[in-house]
């Protein structure tokens, strides 16, 4: 184990990846169903030997291996811990761990479940990106010698759209910390958060044509670190739509009023402000300069 | 019809000597005519094949005129620069009227009831070179220039219309920059021995001695106060240079020994009180909230090769002479404040009395202002006060806020969620229609059911499938075809894939056709029957587009093609748009003149 010896030194090639798996019961009890896409079982099956993967390009790379529940968010496996032995001959002993921990989280997710009548369906992506962050953080703050952390979104369910403010907060804290966060797709959509998230802190997008091979994809485009990967030539995403939706009919709009106060988006001109109470109104000029008129484009 | 006769040597190039006679200048051609008779140097030239005129600089070695072709020209040397000047002046009206004359005829041709001939515009000698240089700076101007000027699609007012701006800027850029000092020392008054006597010769040119002046102010107060009353010029002078001779020779004992008899001498070799009054002056004045640590780091003279060494072992100790001594930094740092100063006076060199006059006026007017800048000093007080500022002594900054206030940010979190359920909808949802008879219960219940298999059971093995490997391989490998990389920035790298020729006429293609859309545009409303006939023109010229569009796009090879017509599809509908919109016009004048026509 690379447990953390103050005298070691960081090459630029180490690498914390942090991984957040997406343990969403709904998406994966369908993708269960669907022939074409992997069941939770193949999911990890190729998940665990990419960490391990990883683990193996460097004797100090780092892995942290983070749940995405839909009630709740936990760490499951941090390789720079101590770790007891206690291989079974069926497989190495830190895949055991994993299994077990994930277990338990799954059956803590469901007891949370029960007790929240207000069941959202949708994976709680921002908790684990915050929860990935703050761990990068810890390791920021530990010492001036540290790996490059970078944080590796697997997501399947599709985007939580309640989540919108949070996972842009953690999107942009990423990026002041100069955190890629690359993200992998399983679902049948492309995800707009992880397309923005990808975008801004310089992370690869990728939406694997061909689930089966989720190995072959992880190893070939997620797997190098982030001085190498300036020498390979990976895929470049799609367009991604950075529009908004406006706060009064939820369309998604190309054009609209920005309230100059609490930057809430309209896609008509309004005499106050629905969500801060501003008033527009004060005077004709008043209403021509606080109102401007952006233009957004998608980029598709 | 003028006419300018002007002897010259008729060259080849310029090295050769050239062969004497005259030159002839109409306004259609010009003529050159050898003195001898038997050489075959005889020139009978239209200035029409003249492309531009190229021609030496004044006070160069040798007055030359260069009227250039296509490729190649002819070089004439004349006599003296004025000759040169007169001709060369000739060459820019005719070159000038000619080009407008070319564009202009066509011009009558498409237009006859033109009401105002543009082409007349008189236009500068400065003015034409400017545009001139301008394309000659530049081939893609040039191109559109030729395309468009040359063939009479645009005249030459209409194309530099749109070009002011690129006009005006090279106009000042041109006239704005002052050559400032040279930055090499004025060591360059070297002494000049001839070895057999013992004369020691330096020359002062006007330039030097206004340096001299600049840098050193006691030579200049000195030569204020002593020329011409208490000596002439070139005594003053003599005298400087001897001065400066004991100096170079690091003589310090005799440079005190001659200026214990001679006071006038002195001067030069004691250390400069104004100079040294100066720098008090200017350090009283120093930012006292400037870092100096801020540049600590920008310190390199422990570097090798770096900084001045001096052994030390001839710079005798003696005090008492103290005074008659210049270290070098000294020198160094006062030619450096002279050179960052600038030069700032606006008198033609030439006369030393001049010059020195007017130096003294603008140091006095310098001064002058620096003593009535109160402003000056109460900024800097200001400005100390604030960044020596205790920030614990100081009141709370209140600045008249009002809080933000969110009514309910859940108004915001809800509108997201709605609007993104309602996107999941449109892109077929359907995980999510299944999701939804599904109950909490039996999903995680098949969740943890396939974790206890995997521990079971174990992983899958293998998990790389040789067939699904391929195609993962494949995807992943093949940039190009895959639809992951149709991205942004993709449009460049279509551009970059394309052979050079290719990309080069595609952009081409875009420049010109912009350029005649602005034109287009511009012109509309149209009010004039000048404009109505410009319209017509640049309508004809973009309807001329289609054809060489699509010959371009089919003769690309197959792989090609596709990428081309992506690229060349904006720029037809770009010109279809333009099109449509003189049909319409044109209808619509149609119909509204018919109710004029009845009644």
């Amino acid at each position: 184990m690379a447990s953390a010896a103050p005298t070691k030194l960081y090459a630029d090639d180490v690498s914390l990846v942090v991984v957040l798996i997406d343990t969403n019961p709904f998406f994966w009890t369908t993708s269960e169903k669907n022939s074409s896409s992997l069941s939770f079982a193949d999911f990890i099956s190729h998940v665990l030997p990419f960490l391990n993967a990883i683990m193996l390009l460097n004797q100090l790379n780092q892995v942290v291996l983070i749940a995405t529940g839909v009630n709740s968010c936990e760490y499951i496996y941090d390789s720079s811990l101590p770790h007891q032995q206690s291989a079974d001959g069926k497989m190495p002993a830190f895949y055991s761990e994993i299994l077990t921990k994930l277990e338990q989280f799954v059956s803590k997710d469901q007891r949370l479940a029960k007790n929240d009548s207000s069941l959202t369906m949708s994976s709680l992506l921002s908790g684990s990106l915050s929860l990935a962050l703050c761990y990068i953080q810890k390791i920021f703050r530990a010492g001036p010698l540290h790996p490059q952390p970078r944080i590796l979104c697997l997501q399947g369910s599709p985007d939580g759209p309640e989540q919108y403010v949070g996972i842009m907060n953690a999107i942009f804290s990423a990026q002041r910390s100069m955190i890629p966060i690359d993200s992998c797709v399983l679902g049948t959509q492309n995800s707009a958060f992880l397309q923005q998230a990808s975008h801004i802190t310089g992370g690869i997008y990728q939406k694997p044509a061909y689930p089966d091979g989720l190995f072959q994809y992880l190893s070939a485009v997620f797997a190098t670190d982030l001085q190498s990967r300036s020498f390979l030539r990976l895929p470049k995403p799609p367009g991604v739509d950075f529009r908004a939706s406006c706060f009064c009919h939820k369309k998604t709009i190309d054009m609209g009023y920005i309230c100059s106060v609490c930057l809430s988006i309209f896609c008509k001109h309004h005499k106050k402000c629905s969500t801060c109470g501003s008033n527009f109104n004060q005077s004709q000029q008043d209403a021509s300069s606080t109102l401007d008129h952006k233009r957004k484009t998608p980029e598709a | 019809m003028a006419v300018v006769n002007m002897r010259a040597k008729y060259k080849v190039n310029t090295k050769t000597p050239g062969v004497p006679g005259v030159l002839k200048m109409t306004d259609e051609k010009f003529t050159f005519n050898p003195n001898d008779p038997r050489t075959s140097a005889k020139l009978d030239v239209g200035f029409r094949s003249i492309k531009g005129h190229k021609f030496s600089k004044e006070g160069s070695k040798l007055a030359l005129l260069n009227l250039t072709l296509e490729e190649g020209g002819y070089i004439f040397e004349f006599d003296n620069f004025s000759d040169r000047n007169t001709c060369r002046d000739f060459v820019a009206k005719v070159l000038g009227k000619l080009q407008t004359v070319s564009s202009g005829k066509e011009d009558a041709k498409v237009v006859s009831e033109k009401p105002v001939p543009l082409f007349d515009e008189q236009l500068s000698t400065a003015e034409m070179e400017r545009r001139m240089k301008l394309l000659q700076e530049d081939s893609e101007l040039q191109k559109l220039h030729k395309q468009f000027v040359m063939s009479g699609v645009l005249t030459e007012a209409e194309f530099w219309a749109t070009r002011k701006k690129l006009l005006n800027s090279e106009a000042s850029r041109s006239s704005k920059q002052r050559v400032g000092f040279k930055s090499t020392m004025l060591a360059d008054v070297r002494p000049l021995t001839d070895g057999r006597t013992n004369k020691v010769t330096f020359s002062l040119t006007p330039e030097i001695i206004h340096q001299i002046f600049a840098e050193k102010p006691a030579v200049h107060q000195a030569f204020l106060k002593f020329v011409p009353n208490k000596m002439t010029e070139k005594n003053f002078w003599t005298k400087y240079c001897r001065a400066e001779y004991l100096h170079r020779t690091k003589n310090s004992l005799a440079a005190a020994a001659e200026a214990a008899e001679d006071e006038e001498l002195a001067v030069f070799l004691k250390h400069d009180d104004i100079l040294a009054s100066e720098a008090r002056r200017k350090i009283r004045r120093v930012d006292p909230t400037l870092d100096m640590a801020a540049d600590v780091g920008d310190d390199y003279l422990h570097l090798p090769d770096h900084g001045i060494l001096r052994d030390g072992i001839k710079e005798s100790n003696d005090a008492e002479h103290e005074h008659y001594k210049r270290t070098l930094s000294q020198d160094l740092n006062r030619h450096a404040a002279v050179v960052l100063e600038g030069r700032t006076l606006d008198v033609e060199l030439g006369d030393t009395r001049t010059v020195a006059e007017a130096l003294a006026r603008s140091k006095q007017g310098e001064l002058s202002a620096e003593a009535s800048d109160d402003n000056a000093s109460w900024r800097q007080s200001e400005r100390v006060s604030r960044m020596t500022e205790i920030e614990d002594l100081q009141g709370p900054r209140g600045l008249p806020i009002a809080s933000l206030c969110i009514k309910d940010p859940r108004d915001y979190f809800d509108s997201q969620q709605a609007n993104a359920l309602r996107a999941l909808g449109d892109a077929g949802g359907g995980p999510k229609a299944a999701n939804c008879d599904l109950s909490p219960e039996k999903a995680f219940e098949s969740l943890s059911q396939q974790i206890l298999k995997l521990k079971a059971v174990g992983l899958d093995d293998p998990i790389v499938k040789p067939e699904v490997s391929l195609k993962v391989m494949n995807t992943l490998a093949q940039p190009s075809g895959d639809k992951f990389f149709l991205g942004k920035d993709s449009q460049d790298e279509v551009l970059d894939r394309l052979p050079h020729g290719t990309r080069e006429e595609l952009l081409h293609h875009w420049k010109s056709i912009e350029e005649l859309l602005r034109h287009f545009w511009s012109s509309y409303p149209i009010t004039t029957a000048y404009l109505y006939a410009k319209v017509d023109r640049l309508k004809d010229a973009l309807s001329k587009t289609y054809p060489k569009l699509e010959a371009l796009r089919d003769s690309m090879q197959s792989d090609y093609r596709n990428q081309v017509g992506l690229l060349v599809r904006p720029m037809l509908q770009a010109v279809d748009a333009a099109l449509a919109h003189a049909e319409s016009e044109k209808r619509s004048t149609k119909t509204g003149a018919r109710p004029n026509g009845l009644s």
